[in-house]
């Protein structure tokens, strides 16, 4: 076959995204199906991926993996481009941009917990900030906040410990930062 | 073997490993604010009950920015809810008590005699068909 200028040559790092993403989609549905006691009250599992994914392979492969994510789950639930779309792209963005500020200050002793902590508390923080200013204007939910923080908290320890764990013993423990993304492939 | 020897728990010292200074640090730091975000919270569910006669008037919440007005035989009492806080804006009672008392601290009252008015600071029990 002539190779024309229009042509996609897939390359191995987007397999590897591809294969990433799909990951945090298992993760994301998986999530979907847990009952929570409150609307919008979810351990966030997906945001594992996006954690491992950027100390593995750094900040550009996190976004595109996570808006992948984002975007696939939400057409597997139905919810694509309905407010609960909104409030999961929002809250990704801003933890993806929190992410990218503070990966870079692990030379002061941040590890994989503290970058999950500070990714959940600005992706809750967002979330709040759409509901208030968006979806409903007027009502404070100020008095909400405290609440949804402090599960912030506990998942975001939790995911990040999940992270650290699987950083020092999983198959992505020994690969370099420019590996294939073979250690995930289920070979 | 059993789960506590199995090495799927936790433990103490392998949560520990996995922890970096800034790590902890963070944890700290967001649990100091978290206990802070909660007590500031925790004044915030404050309610007003305005009477009238007697009788509930109305029930708002503090957290949105409202004036109530309030009739009554003498005329409107006007009861003014802005940032959190709430007084007796205005009332046609001659001697102006309530309207003088001024924002009301938390289990506070107001009352306006003369028009049979009163404004408690407290809280309000919502139900999900009035709210």
């Amino acid at each position: 076959m002539t190779a024309s200028t229009t042509e996609l040559a897939v390359q191995a790092e987007d397999r590897r995204i591809a294969w990433l993403a799909a990951a945090a989609v298992g993760l994301g549905l998986a999530e979907a199906a847990l009952p929570s006691p409150i609307p919008g009250l979810k351990p966030g599992l997906a945001n594992i991926v996006t954690l491992l994914v950027l100390m593995r392979y750094g900040w550009r492969i996190a976004v595109w993996v996570t808006l992948l994510r984002v975007v696939a789950t939400a057409l597997l639930l139905g919810s694509f481009l309905t407010p609960a779309f909104v409030l999961s792209l929002a809250g990704a963005l801003a933890a993806l941009a929190t992410l990218g500020v503070c990966s870079r200050l692990t030379a002061l002793g941040l590890g994989p917990v503290g970058l999950s902590l500070l990714a959940a508390f600005a992706h809750v923080g967002m979330q709040l900030m759409v509901v208030d200013l968006w979806l409903m204007p007027g009502i404070s939910l100020l008095a909400l906040a405290p609440l949804f923080l402090t599960a912030a908290w506990v998942t975001g320890f939790a995911n990040g410990l999940i992270v650290a764990r699987l950083l020092s013993v999983g198959p992505l423990a020994s690969a370099p930062a420019q590996a294939s993304a073979g250690g995930l492939r289920p070979s | 073997m059993n789960i506590f020897s199995s090495g799927l728990l936790p433990t103490w010292d392998g949560v520990s490993r996995l922890l970096r200074p800034g790590d902890i640090l963070v944890l700290g730091l967001s649990l100091v604010a978290l206990v802070l975000a909660w007590r500031a919270a925790g004044t915030d569910g404050d309610g007003v009950v305005v009477k009238q006669g007697g009788q509930v008037y109305a029930q708002a919440s503090l957290r949105l920015n409202r004036v109530i007005e309030v009739p009554g035989p003498l005329g409107t009492t006007r009861v003014e809810i802005r940032d959190g806080r709430v007084r007796v804006l205005s009332d046609p009672g001659p001697r102006q008590l309530c309207v003088r008392q001024g924002w009301l601290d938390p289990g506070e009252s107001a009352l306006c005699l003369p028009n049979r008015v009163s404004v408690h600071r407290g809280v309000v029990a919502y139900d999900s068909l009035n709210y």
